[in-house]
């Protein structure tokens, strides 16, 4: 076991430099240390401007996603011990743009994630005397791996389309958006599917299939956007049909 | 954010990397995943080749004879074989991600994924062993 490791960070000051530049750290190596205990001890006794996210360390909140060693990781669940020797690379999530340090503006996702609309909708809500929308473990079941997501963005740092298209909608935002469509409760998957028919919604993902494996829930966002694909495209043939809804 | 503060959406200072023209060599997923879009243009080709088969057979033995000449050349040949590995390639892959697309659920619960791709399979070797049946009695 090495008694240090040596991290490569990226620095980031605006006010002071025109582009990024990695800076070397060496902090102690210990076994059950993360990327963010090490980010943390060099903020905490080394370099106190370092500048980052986070916040539960225990892969629930989403905020400290980072590229360790070139790959989206959330680094509270990113050992040292697997990348050793080192020196370990971390960067800000790739395709967004760099505030400071290993911050990055999550401004474009937040707006995407709204646009699909992410909520129960009703064409008419039930006057709250009637009780409450009932759902059976089933019905659940249809929907529950979409609705683990975090918000966290690897998987928008894994799509290459999304580097390449800065307009597509992106991985989460359409997971989201199947999560609704999918829960009993809600009536607006026709909405939804307007909105992702766009030029910038589903039909832009060509299935590169690394958000799925990037995915620190299990959320298999590729395979929400495949399946809405085959329900969008369903739709199209129904809609040649003459008989079909128009 | 406080009602009164204006969203910047293209901050002057904020940086941006712009993403290489080589960013598909940066893993190995993004390789295959070239690879496998690649794959289209031998799927194209072998159209070409068998639209072109076709015509050559309407047109008589004569035409047919040339055109079994032309595909013995070299380039043919070499044409053909890597086109085969690459529609191996492209069959195999999108076989394998079948399953994300098409969620089949039989009394509530979801069928597992080397079903739906194992029946792409078998519905692919069956078809072969059609296709070559059909030819071999001739």
């Amino acid at each position: 076991m090495p008694p240090s490791v040596t991290l490569a960070v990226t620095r980031y000051r605006p006010e002071q430099e025109s582009e990024p530049s990695l800076q070397t750290y060496e902090v102690p190596f210990r076994k059950d240390w993360v990327v963010l205990d090490a980010l943390n001890y060099i903020k905490d006794n080394l370099d106190g401007s370092l500048s980052f996210r986070w916040s539960c360390r225990m892969g629930v909140c989403g905020s400290c996603g980072m590229m360790v060693n070139g790959s989206p990781k959330l680094t509270c669940a990113a050992f040292l011990s697997d990348d050793l020797p080192g020196p370990i690379r971390v960067e800000p999530l790739q395709y967004f743009p760099i505030i400071r340090d290993l911050v990055v503006d999550m401004g474009d996702f937040m707006h995407k994630l709204k646009k699909v609309k992410p909520w129960i909708i009703r064409k008419e809500e039930k006057p709250l005397a009637e009780g409450e929308y009932l759902q059976t473990p089933d019905q659940l079941e249809m929907y529950k791996q979409f609705s683990m997501c975090i918000n966290c963005m690897l998987c928008y740092a894994a799509c290459p389309i999304y580097g390449l298209e800065p307009g597509f909608i992106g991985p989460a935002a359409i997971a989201l958006a199947q999560r609704y469509n999918l829960d009993s409760r809600d009536e607006a998957a026709r909405e939804r599917l307007e909105i992702l028919s766009e030029h910038d919604g589903m039909w832009q993902c060509t299935f590169v299939g690394e958000c799925t494996k990037v995915c620190p829930k299990s959320v298999d966002p590729a395979g929400a956007i495949q399946q809405l694909k085959l329900v969008g495209a369903v739709d199209w043939f129904k809609f040649l049909l003459p008989w079909g809804t128009k | 954010m406080s009602p009164g503060t204006q969203y910047t959406p293209y901050h002057p200072k904020w940086y941006r990397h712009r993403v290489s023209v080589w960013w598909w060599l940066q893993n190995r997923s993004y390789v295959y995943f070239v690879l496998r879009e690649l794959t289209s243009v031998f799927v194209g080709l072998w159209a070409l080749l068998l639209l072109w088969q076709l015509r050559a057979l309407v047109q008589g033995p004569e035409a047919y004879a040339h055109f079994l000449a032309q595909m013995r050349r070299p380039f043919f040949v070499a044409l053909n074989g890597v086109g085969l590995l690459f529609i191996l390639f492209h069959t195999i892959t999108w076989f394998n991600l079948a399953p994300k697309a098409m969620v089949v659920r039989v009394g509530g619960k979801r069928v597992p994924d080397w079903t739906i791709a194992g029946l792409n399979y078998i519905a692919w070797v069956l078809l072969s062993v059609a296709v070559a049946a059909v030819l071999l009695r001739g």
